[in-house]
């Protein structure tokens, strides 16, 4: 049964461009059915925002389904806000009570600026995809899908990592700004697999230095892990530090057959 | 307007074959001459966009996202179809088109309709080669379920995150290209217009989302993979952002639009729990495999699910369909969803769902392995509504979810502008009346990857060597100043209410007179009362901010004055077929037993409409469906 949430005070980041002197806007909600969604009030905020002539608050968000991986949001503090692996858009009023005063802020991290209010810019994680995140397999060269069998624990790894929605919870939850997870994630999800072997460890050096060029450097708080929607293990970074130490041999032996 | 579908001739089974083979080729390095744009980054895009690069023309792919990994294909959850017979249990290439044909309600182009049967193999084999982890056996080959409207299984799966493997498949290919410099990514730029010089399609105008910039690109061809339109019904499982102003604006320009009444209701989403709802979310198909869906015979019923007794239960898609059950079509299970609800045995406290309850399947398979085939979604269902499946049944109830219209397309899924292709849900092609689950995704990556590439091919090597018109024609400049003057007249009306404020009460209206059940007098109805809300926002709409800087106000407003002309089409549209079919069911038109009622002496066609200037007032055009193979049939699950 559904109830009622009264007197909700909400603190939200506004900020009118990258450039922008960022400020804390308070803004109150008398009441809400807890049966809503946290983007759902947002919503409610925003139409009555624009009645009053006031802009809206910009937020990134779209499938509401917590697949697509654009909603963001620190909410408290936290990536994502309070629940566990949930993301933002999946996040019901009834994990907060009456009187409850929630501060909202965009994700925070060097590599994603901040776009306007509460949306940032997470085009880095498409370039560290861009440099080794893929399997080559041009279109129509494909050998029949059941000629390599691929034992099922080894799939359902791949799996569990492949679940990654690239919303960069990862980044925003670590102290350093780092993005191991989500460039892990990816490593570990194709060099598992058979197909991905081939360029196992071109694949790693370059994601990994990619990912360099942009975020901070691991040092295994396990933040990321914990904000984790999808709730990816941090193991998959063991198997990026493995695989890029190998690469780095690997590469060297190549180097001095030349 | 002319709608000729260019159906090659010859057997219906190496049609596609021998084509591939007659169609004229553009020359390896000539490719690199050709500009290509892809609008969207679906699978359709993404996958068209990628393949377009791998060839070596130059493709320059837009999004509206911030990456081309949000496309809401991502969000499909249950499956993709292919002919493979992994399981030896009778499936075909010619089982697979059968069963879509009579899936879609015979309305549906056979020829294009075997062709993706065809193509259906390649692509499960081409996203396993990308590394698309796909459901397997402990033997290590891969798992099939099956799915409704089908009696074989042939759906390969990845959890219930189908979507987001293919998706994110399709995007790896992309963003190797992406890479590599084959193909340009313009992200956060939206389409709002086609460009046509010379009776082809020369470009389009495009607006900067980050800085409201409009500006054109020119190209040898477009192709639009943009989606579906079912956010006109405001309440859909679509995303947020999906919209027809891409397919919209390229039917004001001339593009035919077949069918807009074909929309499909999915039966398993989780019902409506307050007004203010943004969304629905769908709960796959594929719980209809483990799940039975029930409602207490009592009206009145007030005890919890577990306490009815087995005898005051009405498990109705058994009782109605033995053969199908649980596993009946989408559109034959939904409105036995309306039927029992509008009956007053709707559950919940609105009363406004039935009943998909696992205690049997938990009892025949173990918890374990339930939890295994569902998890995820049965984590998502007690997320959204703070119950768990495992100790009481889902309450489910149809929504919005897949449009089968969109823009017509000939056997080469060009438009009827010359140069301008559409691909994936935004065209009209593959489904008919009615689309089977698990298909959509099939037919979204038949286009991009295994079609649209080739078939692309014979119109460009006509312009070969020959110089096409540039952004600083006339044309262009004409458009752009159009889409700039458009902009800003939304943020000048001053008005009082926010765009969602008009989306809500227009999604009201199609919902209520063209949703699951429509009849003369209610599509009448409608058709008045749109046009009066329409000019109510064009008179009343306020948006707040600027034009020169992010505002998504704006981007909405634009895209929900296109769905008011839409909705108009989709209510027109059903109001002139006098039928039921599919999707698409007339009240009027039902027997005895309230199943749907063709009429094939009078519409075994398409119906492509024409912009004429007057959203009230398109120009109807028509297709005949000829039918060389597939006998028509009533459709029958019992």
């Amino acid at each position: 049964m559904s109830h009622t949430l009264t007197n909700i005070t909400l603190k939200v980041w506004r900020q009118n461009g990258p450039e922008g002197q960022g400020r804390f806007e308070t803004h109150q909600i008398p009441e809400i059915s807890d049966e809503a969604s946290f983007l759902e009030m947002l919503d409610i905020l925003n139409e009555r925002l624009i009645e009053e002539g006031q802009e809206a608050i910009v937020f990134d968000h779209d499938c509401r389904e917590g697949i697509c991986g654009t909603c963001s949001l620190m909410i408290d503090g936290q990536a994502h806000g309070p629940q566990k692996g949930t993301a933002t858009c999946q996040l019901h009023m009834r994990t907060f009570d009456s009187g409850a005063e929630i501060v909202i802020e965009p994700w925070r991290a060097t590599a994603f600026p901040i776009i306007k209010d509460l949306m940032v810019d997470r085009a880095p994680f498409d370039r560290i995809v861009e440099a080794g995140g893929f399997i080559t397999a041009p279109t129509g060269g494909a050998p029949d899908a059941n000629l390599i069998p691929i034992p099922k624990p080894v799939s359902d790894a791949a799996m569990d990592n492949a679940a990654c929605i690239g919303c960069g919870a990862c980044v925003a939850a670590c102290p350093n700004g780092a993005a191991s997870l989500f460039t892990s994630a990816k490593i570990t999800h194709l060099n598992l697999l058979p197909q991905g072997q081939s360029e196992r460890f071109k694949r790693t050096e370059a994601m990994v230095e990619t990912m360099e060029e942009y975020f901070g450097s691991c040092t295994n708080h396990g933040e990321c892990s914990s904000a984790c929607p999808k709730e990816i293990s941090i193991d998959s970074i063991a198997v990026m530090n493995t695989d890029y130490r190998k690469s780095k041999l690997k590469n060297r032996k190549s180097l001095s057959r030349k | 307007m002319t709608l000729d579908p260019r159906v090659p001739a010859g057997d219906l089974a190496t049609k596609w074959t021998d084509h591939k083979f007659n169609m004229r080729l553009v020359n390896p390095n000539n490719k690199r001459k050709f500009e290509v744009i892809v609008v969207g980054s679906g699978l359709a895009g993404a996958s068209a966009a990628a393949t377009m690069g791998e060839l070596g023309y130059k493709v320059k792919l837009f999004t509206f996202h911030d990456s081309p990994r949000r496309a809401h294909s991502i969000a499909a959850q249950g499956g993709i179809n292919a002919a493979k017979n992994y399981q030896g249990d009778g499936d075909s290439v010619h089982r697979l088109f059968y069963d879509t044909v009579k899936g879609g309600d015979f309305r549906a182009r056979e020829a294009n309709v075997h062709r993706l049967a065809e193509v259906s193999v390649n692509i499960i084999d081409q996203m396993v080669a990308q590394g698309v982890p796909f459901a397997r056996e402990y033997g290590g080959l891969l798992d099939n379920r099956s799915f409704g409207g089908a009696q074989v299984s042939r759906t390969f799966y990845a959890r219930g995150q189908t979507g987001q493997q293919l998706l994110l498949g399709a995007y790896q290919q992309l963003s190797r290209q992406i890479g590599l410099g084959n193909v340009k990514l313009w992200n956060r730029i939206e389409m709002v217009d086609v460009v046509n010089i010379d009776g082809r399609c020369a470009g389009i105008v495009t607006r900067d989302l980050m800085t409201g910039e409009v500006r054109s690109h020119a190209a040898h061809a477009v192709v639009l993979a943009t989606g579906g339109y079912g956010n006109a019904f405001y309440l859909s499982t679509n995303a947020m952002a999906c919209n027809v102003t891409a397919a919209w604006r390229a039917h004001r320009r001339g593009a035919g639009f077949a069918n807009p009444s074909y929309t499909q209701i999915h039966p398993t989403c989780i019902p409506q729990a307050d007004e203010f709802q943004s969304k629905l979310t769908l709960m796959s198909e594929s719980l209809r495999n483990d799940g039975r869906i029930w409602v207490p015979k009592d009206p009145d019923e007030t005890r919890p699910a577990k306490d009815v007794p087995e005898d005051e239960r009405d498990y109705y898609l058994e009782r109605i369909y033995p053969s199908f059950g649980n596993r009946a079509p989408r559109d034959v299970s939904s409105r036995a969803a309306k039927r029992a609800v509008d009956a007053g045995q709707g559950v919940g406290p609105l009363k406004n769902g039935v009943y998909l309850d696992f205690a049997d399947a938990i009892e025949r398979l173990g918890l374990d392995t339930v939890w295994e085939r569902y998890s995820n979604l049965f984590e998502m269902y007690e997320r959204i509504t703070g119950e768990d499946p495992r100790e009481m049944p889902m309450r489910i109830y149809p929504a919005s979810h897949y449009t089968m219209g969109g823009l017509w397309v000939d056997y080469e899924l060009q438009t009827t502008i010359p140069g301008l292709f559409c691909a994936g849900e935004a065209n009209f092609s593959d489904h008919g009346a009615n689309r089977l689950g698990a298909s959509a995704l099939m037919q979204g990556l038949s286009d991009g990857y295994f079609v649209l590439p080739y078939t692309i091919a014979p119109y460009l090597s006509d312009l070969l060597n020959k110089p096409i018109p540039d952004e600083s024609h006339d044309a262009f400049t004409a458009a752009e100043q159009e889409a700039r003057d458009r902009y800003q007249g939304y943020i000048d009306i001053g008005g009082t209410k926010g765009p969602d404020h008009f989306h809500r009460k227009l999604g009201q209206i199609i919902w209520d007179y063209c949703g699951m059940d429509r009849t003369q007098v209610g599509l009448e109805k409608a058709l008045a009362e749109i046009p009066a809300l329409h000019a109510e926002f064009k008179k009343d709409l306020r948006v707040t901010g600027d034009g020169h800087s992010l505002n998504q106000t704006l981007e909405k407003a634009a895209r929900v004055d296109d769905f008011f002309e839409l909705g108009m089409l989709m209510c027109k549209d059903a109001l002139v077929r006098e039928e039921s079919c599919g999707g698409h069911f007339r009240s009027e038109h039902q027997t005895d037993e309230g199943e749907a009622l063709r009429n094939d002496d009078d519409f075994a066609h398409v119906t492509a409409w024409e912009w004429s200037g007057d959203p009230s007032n398109p120009i109807e055009n028509r297709e005949p469906l000829e039918y060389e193979v597939v006998k028509f049939a009533t459709r029958s699950y019992k």
